[in-house]
């Protein structure tokens, strides 16, 4: 499904996005009020421009909808790979973005996430993986890097790490293992307005702001490391 | 991703070619660093076990508490000889720890010693999560009014998910030898090619990532010699007059002004070179030569 | 990877340390850990190391650093990443030195 016609399924009360140079902003209405809408498309590279232009939008939604809820749409292959991006620090651009969506958050807007496209590296780090929850489309691809090139970096030989893949959520692509391992809260077989206002209404309720998603990952079973580890840490 | 790199000559015991342990034991006051899940306590990474790989003690990362002339502190150092410093579930779950732990024991400061290449790609999943979660526990840990100083100089320097943290925390402090930048120069150069970024050039690296250009751009707060004394001294003396600011409107407003103004600035622009030049650095080929004193003066004679 | 176990008879040491940590597991280098093993006369060294099949090898030169050195009551966990015996034999006689403050 594309972006629009999942849009107007998403939302058959209405909004008005509209996409300017792979950004995506507009409202939508949903049972429980207006919602802010914030993303990018055609799996955009986050470059300065765009983190910059997506730290405004939400700058701005703090200033004048103080708590309207914020939903990310997320389509992106990771950062811009261009030396001119990094010679201005696209990470200060990147993390600049993440305080505004920490902002936003301390705010009081509950902020979801949903992948329609690709999730990756960087680019996922500094805007939807900032959400108070991730939700993600069954056709959704998520990753850090194909195995193929897993394979060629690590010097592991690729067949064993597909062999592998198949037990272990921690290092092969897909959403199902981020799932797993607590990032992304549910897959959506097929997206419905149900699905999305049910999602606000739990996170409006839960009142989040907390990072659940140690937790989460070790009640799935898809990172029974890390949460021991923190709870050592904080009794040593 | 990052390759380790030749260190120029230093003063005293070098920040690039310490240890982690070192770097801690040595930048905290003497006798004063108890570590928290010591090597001896401690099970290496699982998941590189079962890719047939040795795994260290501590998973690359040394955390705990000590005090900082005279003042309590909880620390982080990364080993970037182990792995290249990257994150994976438990390197990252010690990090996300002491930083909960610091909102509740309220040091002065947690000093993040990082010395990383970010993602951990045999745990690139864990890795990634990990890294949102160190995220937001520095942005908790600022908010709950408790710096976070990262401090850059060890041969790995900060880059992917690293570097988007070290931009998120209080300040930064860099040596000449650090780098920050969010892809590496090789990962660059593996997508985009050679003549976008040659990653064998280190020169051309160093003005494009390294601790002066930063420093001249104003996204590190001091440049210090590659010496763990000096880094010693300086966080001290920024520790000492520090106030660390809840997160407000209209503070991300002016930094998005500083951001959105010099990206128009030097657009288009592609080498520490042009960028200094624009600064109104009278002879920027000249930049990597000055010493550091000398570089400190410079900038506080440009009209930042 | 190969994952050795060794015991080698070995005279009591007098620790002045609860555990010592030497090294980095980096190529060419490896980590060792000195702690409190089970046997007064006797040292357990455990071993993961990426190089394969060079048992013979560690066996040799613990086996003499064993008999220089007063390990008995020491358990040794090493993580290597391709080292030299030299580099090993190094490692070792740091880690030694740390976990018995020099009372050696």
């Amino acid at each position: 499904m594309t972006l629009f016609p999942l849009l107007d399924t998403l939302f058959p009360a209405g909004h008005d996005a509209s996409v300017t140079r792979q950004v995506i902003a507009g409202t939508a209405h949903t049972a429980i009020g207006p919602v802010a809408l914030l993303g990018t498309v055609d799996a955009a590279a986050i470059s300065h421009d765009i983190a910059l232009r997506l730290a405004s939008q939400v700058l701005d939604l703090v200033d004048q909808h103080p708590g309207r809820p914020l939903i990310f749409l997320v389509d992106t292959q990771g950062q811009a790979l261009a030396r001119a991006q990094e010679l201005l620090c696209l990470n200060g651009s990147l993390a600049h973005l993440a305080r505004c969506v920490d902002l936003a958050r301390r705010r009081g807007h509950v902020t979801l996430g949903l992948i329609t496209g690709e999730a990756v590296s960087g680019g996922f780090l500094s805007f939807g993986l900032m959400a108070d929850r991730v939700y993600a489309l069954q056709s959704a691809q998520v990753r850090v890097m194909d195995l193929k090139a897993m394979a060629r970096v690590t010097k592991i030989p690729h067949e064993r790490l597909v062999a592998l893949a198949a037990s272990s959520p921690t290092f092969a692509p897909g959403a199902e293992n981020y799932h797993r391992m607590g990032a992304i809260e549910a897959l959506w077989d097929t997206p419905s307005s149900e699905l999305l206002e049910q999602a606000l209404a739990q996170l409006r309720a839960s009142q989040p702001g907390g990072d659940n998603r140690l937790q989460q990952g070790r009640l799935r079973g898809g990172r029974q490391e890390a949460a021991a580890i923190v709870a050592a840490v904080l009794a040593a | 991703m990052n390759l380790p790199q030749p260190s120029p000559p230093s003063r005293g015991p070098s920040f690039y070619e310490a240890t982690a342990r070192q770097r801690v034991n040595r930048l905290l006051d003497a006798q004063s660093f108890a570590e928290f899940l010591p090597p001896q306590s401690a099970h290496s990474s699982p998941h590189l076990a079962l890719l047939d790989l040795p795994g260290a003690l501590d998973d690359g990362v040394v955390i705990g508490s000590g005090t900082l002339g005279g003042k309590p502190v909880q620390i982080i150092a990364q080993e970037g000889q182990f792995l290249g410093g990257a994150v994976g579930e438990m390197h990252g779950a010690k990090i996300v720890g002491l930083l909960q732990r610091a909102i509740r024991d309220k040091p002065l400061a947690v000093l993040f010693l990082v010395d990383s290449g970010g993602v951990r790609l045999h745990e690139a999943n864990a890795g990634l999560i990990a890294l949102s979660e160190i995220m937001r526990a520095v942005l908790d840990t600022r908010a709950a009014g408790i710096p976070v100083f990262a401090l850059i100089g060890g041969m790995c320097g900060a880059f992917g998910g690293m570097g988007i943290v070290s931009r998120l925390c209080s300040a930064i402090l860099m040596s000449e030898q650090g780098r920050l930048a969010l892809s590496g120069p090789e990962v660059i150069e593996t997508v985009a090619g050679v003549e976008e970024f040659d990653s064998r050039d280190r020169a051309l690296v160093w003005r494009v990532t390294g601790g002066k250009h930063r420093y001249l751009m104003g996204d590190c707060v001091a440049l210090v010699e590659d010496d763990v004394e000096d880094f010693r001294q300086t966080i001290i003396t920024l520790l000492a007059q520090w106030q660390e600011n809840p997160p407000e409107p209209h503070a991300l407003r002016a930094e998005q002004e500083r951001l959105t103004q010099r990206c128009q600035q030097f657009s288009g622009m592609r080498d520490g070179l042009e960028v200094w030049a624009a600064l109104g650095v009278p002879n920027p080929q000249q930049i990597p030569l000055l010493e550091r004193d000398a570089l400190v003066t410079l900038r506080q004679g440009l009209s930042l | 990877m190969d994952q050795l176990t060794f015991q080698f008879p070995a005279q009591p040491c007098k620790p002045s340390a609860k555990a010592s940590l030497c090294g980095v597991v980096s190529s060419g280098n490896l980590e060792v850990l000195i702690t409190q093993g089970g046997q007064p006369n006797g040292c357990e060294v455990s071993i993961h190391t990426s190089a394969r099949g060079f048992a013979p090898i560690w066996q040799a030169v613990l086996a003499d650093f064993a008999a220089q050195h007063a390990l008995g009551g020491t358990a040794i966990t090493i993580n290597d990443m391709g080292a030299t015996p030299a580099v090993v034999t190094l490692r070792l006689g740091q880690a030694f030195r740390d976990y018995c403050g020099g009372a050696q």
